[in-house]
């Protein structure tokens, strides 16, 4: 099957500045596809890209197996955008805001009507319907922006920063609705800060930092093959360190504390507690966190 | 798009421009109680306190009265705001706060389209606020039928423009405050001195040139004047052909100005 995206060697230029330096990907049809990565590691700018807004500077990027360049119209026809930012039309009401969205993709006024009737169930805002857009909380815009990028019936739905800011009940829904719209076959692509998020919903994930992927694969396995399947914290301490040396363990200091990534997390647990003498010893299973910060360092991204 | 020939490359356009002419529209719609109101009034105030009251001290003025040398540059002025204010404060409100472009470009719609489709609506606009003031002016006694008809379609023409105009300087600018120096420095000084409510020929001879090369409102004042007096000036071939050329020009610079502000 042709995949939804392939790029290769994709690259973007602002300037002097490279924000995304050739990176190669395939996305499949009908997975959900995850961005990660800090703030300016390349992820929205890649988003543009496939979204054939933001022309690129070198590189191949076929959407539906289409070159986007000069196929822009009909790639845009069939995808859906959820973008980082809200951009309601605050001079409509919610009901105005699809309809004069589904003008753009030149659909009949008949068939724009059944299609919001069913979206606005599907996001649970039938009753706001013809509330201003200033009138809806967070959560509500989310799901209408979420409403608005169905509207065309896409094919490829791309979600950028899709739970940013909301409460876990509004944030659960659109995981809710997301997974709906991925059993109907459809093929999702999303950014994300939130490695919950991507661990829950993704089948694949690419780990992003200064426009390059570092790694890909499903969450699970890169857990796996980057922190072990449980983290071991103890308090940084010289004998820790000798400790986990003798033991042939990796481990890394976080603050204040060390972080040994292992399989085995009873004898590590055991060896650190029976032969090292030491009060304050964690174990946890390990999760996409542990592979993120591990992967992209510690320090604060602007 | 380094080249300054990249100014003049030709918009990739669909029907779909009308898209974005039509979101427009429905606002306009919405909010219509206030947006009829303006055209509506203000011809009155500006003929009553201008035309009749200072007109009161002039009994003739290159052989009209003075409320009727001043209707057609009271038509002009609106066509001029009306083109020139939607295609930039209101423009840069749709792309800067509301993110109302980006919102577009992500369907099917190119950024040449949307820029075009607001363009065309400034256009209308221009035209709508002309086919309001027109009656008013008709009422007063200030304008002459069959011609002053023609005003309407006119009126389009130079909304056009007056759009591209605004849309360039929105193109240009680094933020909202800085669109009040095109403001100042341009659109006020054409609504004084572009043969609006004194004739050109009483300005010195550098400024009158300065007035018919660079002032699009004297081409228009010119026009309309012709119209809605029926009496052609001598200038009217000129100003048209300025018109016409002020116009594509200008409208080819304003999208692709725009595309290079916003397609990055």
């Amino acid at each position: 099957m042709t995949p939804v995206i392939e790029a290769t060697g994709l690259t973007k230029r602002f300037g002097d500045f490279t924000a995304v330096d050739h990176v190669s990907f395939r996305v499949e049809p009908g997975e959900v596809f995850g961005f990660l990565g800090p703030n300016g590691a390349g992820k929205t700018t890649t988003m543009r890209m496939i979204q054939c807004v933001s022309p690129k500077t070198e590189g191949s990027l076929r959407v539906f197996g289409m070159e986007v360049e000069g196929r822009e119209a009909e790639i845009k026809s069939q995808i859906g955008v959820v973008p980082q930012e809200n951009n309601l039309d605050p001079d409509f009401t919610v009901y105005q805001n699809l309809l004069v969205y589904s003008r753009y993709f030149d659909l009949p006024r008949p068939e724009a009507e059944a299609v919001i009737e069913e979206l606005l169930t599907f996001v649970e805002l039938t009753e706001k319907r013809d509330t201003p857009i200033e009138k809806l909380s967070g959560g509500m815009k989310r799901r209408l922006i979420l409403a608005r990028a169905l509207v065309n019936r896409p094919r490829l739905l791309i979600l950028d920063e899709p739970t940013v800011g909301l409460d876990p009940q509004a944030r659960h829904l659109i995981w809710e609705r997301l997974r709906e719209i991925r059993n109907r076959g459809n093929t999702i692509v999303l950014t994300t800060h939130y490695l919950e998020e991507a661990e829950r919903l993704c089948d694949r994930l690419v780990i992003m930092d200064r426009g390059g992927i570092l790694v890909e694969g499903p969450p699970r396995e890169l857990v796996k093959q980057h922190a072990g399947t449980h983290v071991v914290e103890a308090d940084d301490t010289p004998q820790v360190r000798a400790c986990l040396d003798r033991l042939g363990a990796r481990y890394e200091p976080m603050g204040e504390i060390l972080q040994a990534y292992t399989d085995t997390p009873r004898d590590v647990t055991r060896a650190l507690v029976g032969e090292c003498q030491l009060g304050h010893v964690a174990a946890r299973p390990a999760t996409l966190e542990d592979v993120f910060l591990r992967l992209t360092g510690r320090k604060l991204r602007e | 798009m380094s080249n300054p020939l990249g100014l003049l490359a030709l918009p990739r356009l669909t029907p779909r421009v009308f898209h974005v002419w039509q979101r427009n529209r429905d606002v306009f719609v919405k909010t219509y109680r206030v947006n009829f109101l303006p055209p509506f009034l203000e011809p009155i105030l500006y003929l009553l306190s201008l035309g009749f009251g200072v007109g009161s001290f002039i009994p003739e003025i290159a052989g009209v009265s003075y409320p009727e040398f001043i209707a057609p540059a009271l038509i002009s002025i609106t066509i001029m705001n009306a083109g020139f204010f939607e295609c930039t404060y209101a423009s840069y409100v749709r792309m800067y706060y509301q993110k109302t472009y980006d919102a577009i470009i992500a369907t099917p719609l190119t950024i040449d389209e949307v820029i075009v489709g607001e363009i065309l609506w400034g256009a209308t606009r221009a035209l709508i606020n002309t086919t309001i003031m027109l009656p008013v002016l008709f009422l007063f006694g200030v304008v002459d039928l069959p011609w002053a008809i023609l005003v309407i379609p006119f009126a389009f023409v130079a909304g056009l423009l007056f759009a591209s105009i605004g849309m360039c300087f929105t193109a240009l600018t680094p933020g909202i405050d800085t669109l009040n120096l095109p403001t100042f420095l341009f659109i006020t000084p054409m609504f004084l001195f572009s043969g609006t409510f004194f004739p050109l020929s009483l300005l010195p001879a550098p400024v009158q040139y300065l007035a018919v090369g660079l002032l699009p409102l004297t081409h228009v004042v010119t026009v309309i004047r012709s119209l809605t007096l029926g009496v052609p000036a001598t200038m009217l071939p000129f100003s048209l052909l300025w018109l016409a050329v002020a116009t594509v020009l200008l409208f080819l610079f304003s999208v692709n100005l725009m595309k290079r502000r916003l397609v990055v």
